[in-house]
Formats: structure tokens, C-alpha cells, sequence
């Protein structure tokens, strides 16, 4: 078993490298490790879920790695190499360069991330011209051109709309546009589907899912949505208290999870593809405030099989650890003993 | 936070859409935050003279005697007594049932009655019944003369009736009429067109005095559990003003009884002095659920309740709801727009598109046996969290978006989405048929088929 930390690169052909990433805030009530220690890699054509509850640190990380923090009170920590080049480090105009060209975001909110004051063929076109020294009307006929990618009905008439025009699906698929327009290579999707309707969802994945054939970028997706997870992506991070629980391939996490809380998390969705349960098992407790995480293993509190561990959980923080080649869980239990209770105990609850 | 169901106003809004829209929720709340309609100040004169003979006795009665008993067959007393819950053992025996099958239909229902009671639903009497119901929002334009210029209808005619105890779905995307017609149900808004009778009792058009008994009756929990929750006030008198504003004496006091709702939720009766900003999310839904609780009400309209929390707490916050429902037997409209969620919880499922109901059935049959084309696009757009079999799924992608209610196309709603079209769906609207047993589907093309 390898620690993670200590291995070079995950892989030799990663696009995004993230090492050790810490990202703590400094407010009035105390330190808030709002990211503590996380690693993970993105290859070209690939996607990375983020997975996890609210306050998990998930949307905290892609910031992080755009580097869309508040310089004075935020303190990072930690290496994150997009394409080769140290991130963390670098001065916020080289940071500038790469955000929108290199790299870029799909909010989750698409009508406050929208300024209603503009037209959308203006907000496309700003990100257009800031990387790319074109006339305006170049920039609106690339403009015009996306809309018709993102599957806007008369993209020439609707480039003049303002986005209260547009609907919840339509800003979204605005919001893509405007992230696609200078042909970013890492595309980050923060919920980019849960202000949406399912069926106006199922069209944005299939949309995200074709364009990232079409340009081959890597993608992380942030959700909650393990459905959503399922649907589009390679790897999964689940993520708790700032930290990864576990990582692995999409088939690992769904089908041989070995981390406690992962194994919470798919007991306590409700399925369409399950028989209806009697009742569903939920995970018990509150998530930790990320001000005060216990010590320890963080989801040690709430975890069903923490007398399992003889209280090295409470003062002992489990590292994430290589149990199968590519699968990574941070747990005390003795892998064996996670495969038995996930095949004896869990499996059937699922 | 973003509340996709805004009641009535779909997609592109207006200036005074979206004033009407923002009246209307702070009315909303100004109303059941206080559990109480004496404040509202629209005076409704025509409901005044339908107030019935029966609704006058029952609140004398009610001043009378503060021991709620006298009035009503169930114990004021909030403690875990099942002395008036359903037999709780034969449910769970029930519920693995894999028979399906409209024939079928007492094993059907029997598995939807998730731990509800043993005895079926179906059997019991009616506890409302909706005949035609309408509300159309006006759009005006103009500042000082103002015009009428359309009506944005957001529910516009359904019929469907709820027996005692059951739970009946609503699902459908945002825009679809789902939460304006929870709001009817209340009578937080009232109805332009249309019926309500709750318990043999028509309530379409009562005045705010005439509703205040069945306020007590029904009641509803909200969607947001951050802003339904005054954050000046603390719990006890959160959860403690239905009593007070109802003038209910119970047989401990009202702090008594508020702790015990406390724990009846799951709360810790020394939350009492606490105040809403100190619970989290879900810990705040459930300080809803007992307020919501607190006058032993029959009917609860559900408006969204767990799609603003977390998935592990949602799981705890629906094994409440459906806790509280057998131990109270209590009746639940359960509005929601995750179908994995409303398929666990309820025994009916009406789906909602454009104001108007496409499909009603009980819950096996529309999930497994869905016939309108609306509910396959639906059910094939949610995500299963199983990769292999997503990648297999067959998949139906509805073009475009749902259009305006302000101007919904003619006859069948769904047909410009719609892959079955034919000529008649633009010019002949389908009637909400029942064609096979308790199976009611608005559609001129009806087919099965199997996505699940």
C-alpha cells in the first residue's frame, strides 16, 4: 500500500494534478479547513465527480483551483498542476491567463451567475475578446455560433436576448457557451443540473457529455447527485469534511465501495431501480461544521461501524490509502474486514 | 437558494408577474408562519355568507371546552400513544410484495402502504375531494390604469379525491401548477374556478374567519427550512403559536406540549429556548413538521420538504414524515419534483404538466405501467446511480422547454413536445379517462411501456 501523498503523479498523463490540497479560511469564529488535504487527477476526455453533502468543501475546491479566492483571508496550501504548470504558486495574472482559455466553470446558479444587465451575446463575447485579440463582430459570430452548439433555437435572433429572456435550461445552456467559447481543455461544472428540471437535466449532460467527445476536455463535476454522478462520470471522489473518503473508478464507488460513508450515502438515496423499501437508511447526525471537525476520523461520530476500531478512529486521522489498484479509501477498518461487511452487510441494502 | 417552484410564474416573468408572485408568498407567509388567516387583510364578503351552520358550531364547541377530545375522535396529547395509530404489524409483512399488475390492485396498494396501516386506503372515506379546480394569476400592464392583458394559468382544472390516511403524489417540472395547487389545498390562495371539500365540507370560498377551524386541520410544511422559520422568535414559540393563536389550553400547558412534539420529531424538548440560526438544515425541517403537527391535523399539504437538504438527511426527514403518519394517522398531499423520492412516500401519484393532471394512478401502476408519453420522458430522464445500466438506458429527450402558461397550446398541453402527435392532439384536448382500473391518463395515444 502506497500513501497518495507521497506518489508523484497519479498518472504520468494527467491534465489537472492536484496534491495535498489545503484551503483554509480565517473568519471570526475560528479557522475554517474548508478543503484539508485533498488529492486528485483528471486525464484529457476524462470526468471526475466531486461528490458530497453541502459544506463537504466541494464547490471551495474548484474555486481553489481557479483561483477565485480571497487572497487576504484565505490560506492555500498544497500543489495543483493543470497541463504541467504549478497553479497555487503562480501570480494571479499568470492564474488570469489560463482562467476562461485553459480552464473554465459552469456555475450552478445560472441566473445569478448571468448579469442581467447585458445581453447574453455580450457576456459571451466579453470572455471571447478578454483571450483572443478579435473585432466585435468576430466575437458575435463566434457568439452566435456557440448558442447553435448548445442547441439554441435562431442563435442570431436570441444572441440579443437578455437573460430573463431565456429559461432555467436555456441560461444553462448559455452558461455553457460562454465557458466553451475559447475551447477550454478543463471544463469545472459546479451542480451544474440542480436548479434544472430532470428533463431539461437529462439535455444539459447530453450536451456536456458530446461536447467533451467533440474537444476531448477533462471535466470535474461538483454534485450531490449520485444518479448524476453514475451518468457521466470515469472517477469519483467522494468528499467529507474537507477531505476525500474515498476515490476511485465510477465502478468502484457504485459497485465495491469500501468506505462507511460512502456506503451511507447509496443506503440513503432513494432509487427508481430498486425495489420500494419499507424504509430507507439514512446516515445518522449532522455533517461536522468544517470549524470544528471532530478529531480523528471526521465521520467517526456518525459512522455505524466505528466500535469496529477500538477508538484509534477518535484521535487518529485514517490516511487515504491504495486498497485495489486505483480505488483510494481513508479508513481504519482492515480492508478485508470493509469487503466482508460491504458484501454480507451492506450490499443487500442497496 | 433558488426555489424552482415559483408558483405561476415559469421561465420569462413580467414586471408585474413577478410583483403578484412576491405579494403572494409574503401573504403566504404572513398567514401560516402564524398559523393563522385573521390578518389577512383581503375580505372575502362573498364566503362570509356561505359560512356553514356546522362551522360556527364546531368553534363554539371548540372555545368551550379546551380539551381538544370533546371536539374531535383523537387525543390532544402528543405522546408516542398508538392508541388511535393503525395496526402497524401486518404493514410490514405487506410491503415486499413484487405483484403488479392493474388486476392485482390489493397487493398494489397494500405495498404502497408503506408501514401506513394495515387496512387499505381505498376503503376509507374521502377526506377531500377536488372537482375542476382553477386559480388563473391576471396580468396587468400599466401603472396607474391598470389593464388586464391574459391570465397565466397555472392550475387550470384538475379532479382528483384523497381518501383518509393515504398519500398522494404531485410531480411535474417547475411552472406545472404543483405548489399553487398545494396553496388552494390550504387556502392560502383562493381558488378562481372550481370546488374543494375537505371532510364532506365545501371550503372553495370561506372567509378567513370561516377557514380558522380547518386551519387546525390542515396544514402544511414548507420547502425552504430557512425561510419559513422566524429567526427572532425561538422554538417554543415557533412551534407553541398554533396553540396560542388558536386559543387551545392543553392539559399540561403549552410549553409541555410543544416539548413533546419536540421529541416527537426528533428534537430534544431543551430546544425549547433555542433559536432557528442554532439548527441546521434538516433539524430546521423538523421544527416545521412540528409546528406543522402541533393542532393534530388530518391532512398536511408537503410542498417540496426534503429537496433543500442533503441526501442522508433527507432519508431521516422522509422516515419522519412516514413515522408521524402512521402514529397519526394523518393524510399527506406530498408535492415534489424527484420522482425516486415521491415514488418511496406515496400510494397515489398524480403527474402535473402545464396546470392540468396527465396521469393518475396508484403508485405501482404509474411507475411500473406509466402510460402517457409525458411520464416515459420523466421517468427515462432520472438518473439511476448504477453506471453499467445508465449507459444501456434507453433514454427519451423531450426538445425545447415547457411553454408558457400564459399561453399554453391548444388542446393536448404536451403536443408540441410531444413524439406521438398526431392531428387530433392540436385540435381535440383528451379528457383525464380512467382506462384501466384506478389508472387515469389524459392522452388520445395511451401506451405502455416498461423504463424501470
Amino acid at each position: 500500500m502506497t500513501d497518495i501523498h507521497e506518489r508523484p503523479a497519479l498518472s504520468p498523463t494527467a491534465f489537472l494534478d492536484v496534491r495535498d490540497l489545503r484551503i483554509h479560511f480565517a473568519t471570526d469564529d475560528g479557522l475554517v479547513r474548508a478543503v484539508d488535504g485533498l488529492s486528485f487527477s483528471v486525464e484529457r476526455g476524462k470526468s471526475l465527480a466531486i461528490v458530497g453533502e453541502s459544506g463537504s468543501g466541494k464547490s471551495v475546491t474548484s474555486l481553489g483551483i481557479l483561483g477565485l479566492y480571497n487572497k487576504r483571508n484565505a490560506r492555500v496550501s498544497g500543489e495543483i498542476y493543470l497541463d504541467g504548470q504549478e497553479l497555487v504558486n503562480a501570480s494571479p495574472d499568470a492564474v488570469r491567463a489560463l482562467r476562461g482559455k485553459k480552464m473554465s466553470m459552469i456555475f450552478q446558479d445560472p441566473l445569478s451567475s448571468l448579469h442581467p444587465y447585458y445581453t447574453i451575446g455580450w457576456q459571451i463575447e466579453e470572455a471571447y475578446r478578454v483571450h483572443n485579440n478579435v473585432s466585435r463582430q468576430e466575437a458575435r459570430t463566434r457568439a452566435i455560433e456557440l448558442l447553435k452548439r448548445v442547441g439554441i433555437p435562431q442563435p442570431d435572433k436570441r444572441v440579443d436576448d437578455y437573460p430573463h429572456q431565456f429559461s432555467g435550461g436555456m441560461r444553462q445552456r448559455a452558461m455553457i457557451a460562454m465557458s466553451l467559447s475559447c475551447n477550454p481543455e478543463l471544463l469545472i461544472a459546479d451542480e451544474p443540473t440542480t436548479a434544472l428540471d430532470v428533463t431539461v437535466q437529462a439535455q444539459i449532460l447530453d450536451l456536456m457529455k458530446d461536447l467533451q467527445e467533440e474537444y476531448n476536455s477533462a471535466i470535474i463535476l461538483i454534485t450531490h447527485d449520485l444518479g448524476v454522478v453514475a451518468e457521466v462520470a470515469d472517477d469519483v471522489v467522494v468528499m467529507y469534511a474537507g477531505r476525500a473518503m474515498e476515490y476511485g473508478t465510477a465502478g468502484d464507488i457504485f459497485y465495491s465501495p469500501e468506505h462507511p460513508y460512502t456506503w451511507g450515502l447509496l443506503a440513503s438515496v432513494t432509487r427508481l431501480d430498486r425495489e420500494r423499501s419499507e424504509r430507507l437508511q439514512p446516515i445518522p447526525g449532522n455533517p461536522p461544521s468544517l470549524i470544528n471537525v471532530p478529531p480523528g476520523c471526521p465521520f467517526h461520530r456518525r459512522c455505524r461501524y466505528e466500535a469496529l476500531n477500538g477508538g484509534v478512529q477518535r484521535v487518529e486521522r485514517p490516511d487515504l490509502e491504495e486498497s485495489s489498484p486505483g480505488h483510494y479509501v481513508a479508513c481504519h477498518l482492515p480492508v478485508e474486514e470493509r469487503r466482508r461487511i460491504f458484501r454480507d452487510e451492506v450490499a443487500t441494502l442497496l | 437558494m433558488s426555489t424552482p417552484q415559483e408558483p405561476g410564474t415559469p421561465g420569462k416573468k413580467t414586471a408585474a408577474r413577478k410583483t403578484t408572485a412576491a405579494g403572494k408568498t409574503t401573504a403566504a407567509r404572513k398567514t401560516t408562519g402564524a398559523q393563522s388567516t385573521a390578518k389577512t387583510t383581503t375580505a372575502r364578503k362573498t364566503a362570509v355568507a356561505r359560512k356553514t351552520a356546522t362551522t360556527t358550531v364546531r368553534k363554539t364547541a371548540a372555545k368551550a371546552a379546551p380539551a381538544k377530545t370533546t371536539t374531535r375522535p383523537r387525543t390532544a396529547r402528543v405522546s408516542a400513544s398508538s392508541g388511535d395509530a393503525p395496526a402497524n404489524g401486518s404493514a410490514g409483512a405487506a410491503t415486499t410484495t413484487t405483484t403488479t399488475g392493474v388486476a392485482d390492485g390489493g397487493t398494489g396498494t397494500a405495498a404502497a402502504a408503506h408501514g401506513g396501516g394495515g387496512t387499505d386506503v381505498r376503503d376509507r372515506e374521502a377526506i377531500l375531494e377536488v372537482t375542476d379546480l382553477q386559480k388563473y394569476f391576471p396580468v396587468t400592464r400599466g401603472i396607474i390604469i391598470r389593464s388586464k392583458v391574459g391570465d397565466v394559468k397555472a392550475v387550470d382544472g384538475l379532479t382528483f379525491s384523497l381518501q383518509k390516511g393515504e398519500t398522494l403524489g404531485l410531480v411535474g417540472e417547475s411552472g406545472c401548477g404543483k405548489s399553487t395547487t398545494g396553496r388552494l389545498l390550504v387556502r392560502l390562495l383562493e381558488p378562481t374556478g372550481g370546488r374543494v371539500k375537505f371532510e364532506g365540507k365545501d371550503i372553495t370560498h370561506l372567509s378567513p374567519s370561516g377557514l380558522r377551524p380547518y386551519r387546525r386541520d390542515i396544514q402544511m410544511i414548507f420547502q425552504d427550512p430557512y425561510s419559513s422559520l422566524n429567526p427572532r422568535h425561538t422554538i417554543g414559540t415557533i412551534v407553541g403559536a398554533p396553540f396560542r393563536i388558536q386559543g387551545i389550553q392543553t392539559d399540561k400547558g403549552i410549553k409541555r406540549s410543544v416539548q413533546e412534539l419536540l421529541e416527537l420529531v426528533g428534537l430534544s424538548p431543551e430546544h425549547y429556548n433555542r433559536y432557528p440560526h442554532e439548527f441546521s438544515g434538516g433539524q430546521r425541517q423538523r421544527i416545521g413538521i412540528a409546528r406543522a403537527l402541533a393542532l393534530r391535523p388530518k391532512l398536511i399539504i408537503c410542498d417540496e420538504p426534503v429537496s433543500a437538504l442533503d441526501v442522508s438527511i433527507q432519508a431521516q426527514v422522509i422516515n419522519l414524515l412516514q413515522d408521524v403518519q402512521s402514529e397519526l394517522d394523518l393524510t399527506y398531499v406530498f408535492i415534489a419534483h424527484d420522482l425516486s423520492v415521491v415514488r418511496h412516500i406515496s400510494n397515489r401519484v398524480a403527474v402535473m404538466y402545464l396546470g392540468k393532471i396527465v396521469e393518475l394512478a396508484d403508485n405501482v401502476d404509474l411507475y411500473e405501467h406509466p402510460l402517457h408519453p409525458y411520464t416515459h420522458a420523466l421517468l427515462s430522464a432520472v438518473p439511476i446511480p448504477d453506471p453499467d445500466r445508465e449507459k444501456t438506458r434507453e433514454r427519451i429527450l423531450l426538445q425545447g422547454d415547457v411553454p408558457s402558461p400564459l399561453n399554453p397550446p391548444p388542446a393536448c398541453r404536451f403536443h408540441t413536445r410531444c413524439w406521438k402527435a398526431q392531428e387530433i392532439c392540436k385540435t381535440v384536448e383528451p379528457p383525464l379517462l380512467e382506462i384501466a382500473p384506478r389508472h387515469e391518463v389524459a392522452c388520445h395515444f395511451p401506451e405502455e411501456r416498461v423504463l424501470l
